[in-house]
């Protein structure tokens, strides 16, 4: 793969994997925030794809296609069920109104192109000025986790916290080692599963996962 | 300046002029058509022109000289933008005007001109469509600016000819993030912009949901005639637009007559496809409330926003 066709592509990967967090401020319909949450794990799995091509480092395609079952597939599918499950709650009924988290997510976009310039300066390339695309989807996936009330947008935010972290390593390191990147994915699922969990005995103690109305904990 | 130039110019206006009706025609024969009605046919819109300019013009008691001037002003500034656009070909002696920022602002005159208009009247619909119609422009305008920025930085030029040329010299710009963002942005705004379904309804005469239709509502005759021609020639020069920098191939950039032909055949055919498009979408869409219709504007201002910033993050873009 020549050099532009390369840089053409990862640009576009990651103007994906951009926008897609974007969209999940956007939408209030919860199953819309999932399935644009699958997207956005196509992108850094075809993220991770290009760089092994390029590189010729067929370990990363692996991991890559590693990541892109997991993010695309397996934990999707596991927060379509827990919202089949959870029942009628649909919207996302964020702290802080979606056009004013528009815009603050603009600002984040800003802040975290701002403040990667030091490590952009380091190497430039194509893939290290890609960086302030992870930093920006790490801010945005924190924002989320902080200012959406139902515990699937939240379980979204705290997984677009982490494919921002792996975007990052994947374009400033070409991704960590196979074994620590199967330990992470690991530590992903279950925490998935254990917020599904938790999720559902909130709703079956409580009937609803608003976090905001609860007052006491019981068992 | 050549004898090419301005035969290119008039044949773009010509085909403007007569295809912005047909366009809106089309439009509403595409949507009657899916909702299962047979529909008024394609040339409906003209049949109104011509019922509409044989009526008594009339005008409300005690409106201004704005209720009389913005009909003309509304299709004055479509025209010129119609002009100023590089349609059909980059060399036309109105191109090398066009700066994208020329054209934003004349759009602007026409939504105020109306806006005003509708003030004048002093009734309680033509102020309220007035101000619904200032509260989306204000959003739309940042929005617009900003993808235009975008679109403007590969080029190094806010000239429009200079963009489209560049654009079918390089296609890989077209599909870089940076312009795929400003597109996107730019679509939202015009819709905004036109009045169509997702932000206004054109169709509707309910107190609650119009927009557009609120400020016009004291028109009469040949006054309306020409503010539903000056609407129409929005939409038509807004999708031309969006088509010319969406899809720029086939827009002459060589002063040759089978060229322009072509040029003009496919602007029709690009139009065409993208009202039709934006017609078979809106029989699925509902309109928005209101007060969501800022949430949509201000994430095509983010999306605006991260193209530009796309644009020096990413190195290729």
């Amino acid at each position: 793969m020549n050099q532009p066709l390369f840089t053409q592509f990862l640009d576009l990967a990651c103007g994906a994997f951009l926008l897609a967090a974007v969209m999940v401020l956007w939408f209030r319909e919860l199953s819309a925030i999932v399935r644009v949450f699958a997207l956005q794990g196509v992108a850094l799995a075809g993220i991770g794809v290009l760089l092994g091509i390029r590189q010729h480092h067929w370990v990363l395609v692996g991991v890559a296609v590693g990541i892109g079952a997991l993010r695309a597939g397996l934990l999707p599918y596991l927060m379509r069920r827990a919202l089949e499950r959870s029942g009628q709650q649909r919207e996302s009924e964020p702290l802080v109104n979606v056009a004013a988290s528009l815009l603050l997510a603009a600002v984040l976009t800003l802040l975290a192109y701002a403040s990667a310039q030091p490590l952009v300066a380091l190497e430039p390339g194509p893939a290290a000025e890609a960086i302030p695309v992870g930093f920006a989807v790490v801010l945005i996936g924190f924002f989320t986790l902080i200012t959406r009330r139902r515990a699937v947008a939240q379980m979204v935010g705290f997984l677009l916290l982490d494919n921002g972290i792996t975007a990052v390593a994947l374009l400033a390191t070409s991704g960590v080692p196979l074994i620590l990147e199967l330990g992470v994915s690991f530590d992903l699922l279950l925490a998935v599963l254990v917020l599904q969990l938790l999720a559902l005995r909130i709703q079956a103690a409580f009937g609803g996962t608003d976090l905001d109305t609860m007052r006491e904990l019981r068992d | 300046m050549s004898g090419f130039g301005v035969v290119a110019l008039a044949a773009q206006l010509l085909l403007v002029v007569a295809g912005a009706p047909l366009l809106t025609g089309v439009m509403r024969q595409v949507r009657a058509r899916m909702e299962g009605r047979a529909g008024a046919g394609v040339l409906q819109p003209w049949r109104d022109v011509r019922k509409l300019l044989r009526k008594e013009p009339i005008t409300p008691a005690g409106s201004g000289p704005a209720f009389r001037t913005a009909p003309l002003v509304l299709v004055v500034t479509g025209l010129l933008v119609a002009a100023l656009l590089p349609l059909a070909a980059v060399t036309t002696p109105a191109a090398s005007h066009g700066d994208l920022i020329v054209v934003v602002a004349l759009l602007a005159l026409g939504t105020v001109t109306l806006a005003l208009a509708g003030l004048d009247t002093g009734t309680a619909f033509g102020g309220m469509g007035a101000s619904r119609e200032m509260t989306i422009a204000a959003l739309v305008e940042p929005t617009i600016l900003l993808s235009v920025l975008a679109l403007s930085i590969p080029a190094g030029s806010t000239g429009l000819a200079t963009i489209v040329a560049g654009r079918i010299d390089e296609p890989a710009r077209l599909a870089s993030p940076s312009s795929l963002l400003a597109l996107v942005a730019l679509a939202v705004v015009t819709i905004a912009e036109a009045g169509r379904l997702p932000v206004d309804n054109p169709s509707t005469h309910l107190e609650l949901t119009m927009v557009h239709e609120a400020m016009v509502l004291e028109y009469a005759g040949p006054d309306l005639a020409l503010v539903e021609f000056g609407a129409q020639l929005r939409l038509t020069v807004l999708l031309g637009l969006l088509a010319t920098l969406a899809v720029p191939w086939g827009i002459a950039t060589t002063s040759s007559w089978p060229a322009l032909l072509l040029a003009l055949v496919l602007l029709a055919v690009k139009v065409t496809v993208l009202g039709a498009g934006l017609a078979a979408a809106e029989v699925f869409w509902a309109k928005v409330r209101l007060f969501r219709v800022p949430e949509l504007l201000a994430g095509s201002f983010l999306l605006a926003l991260l193209a530009v910033t796309a644009s020096y993050f990413l190195s290729g873009a």
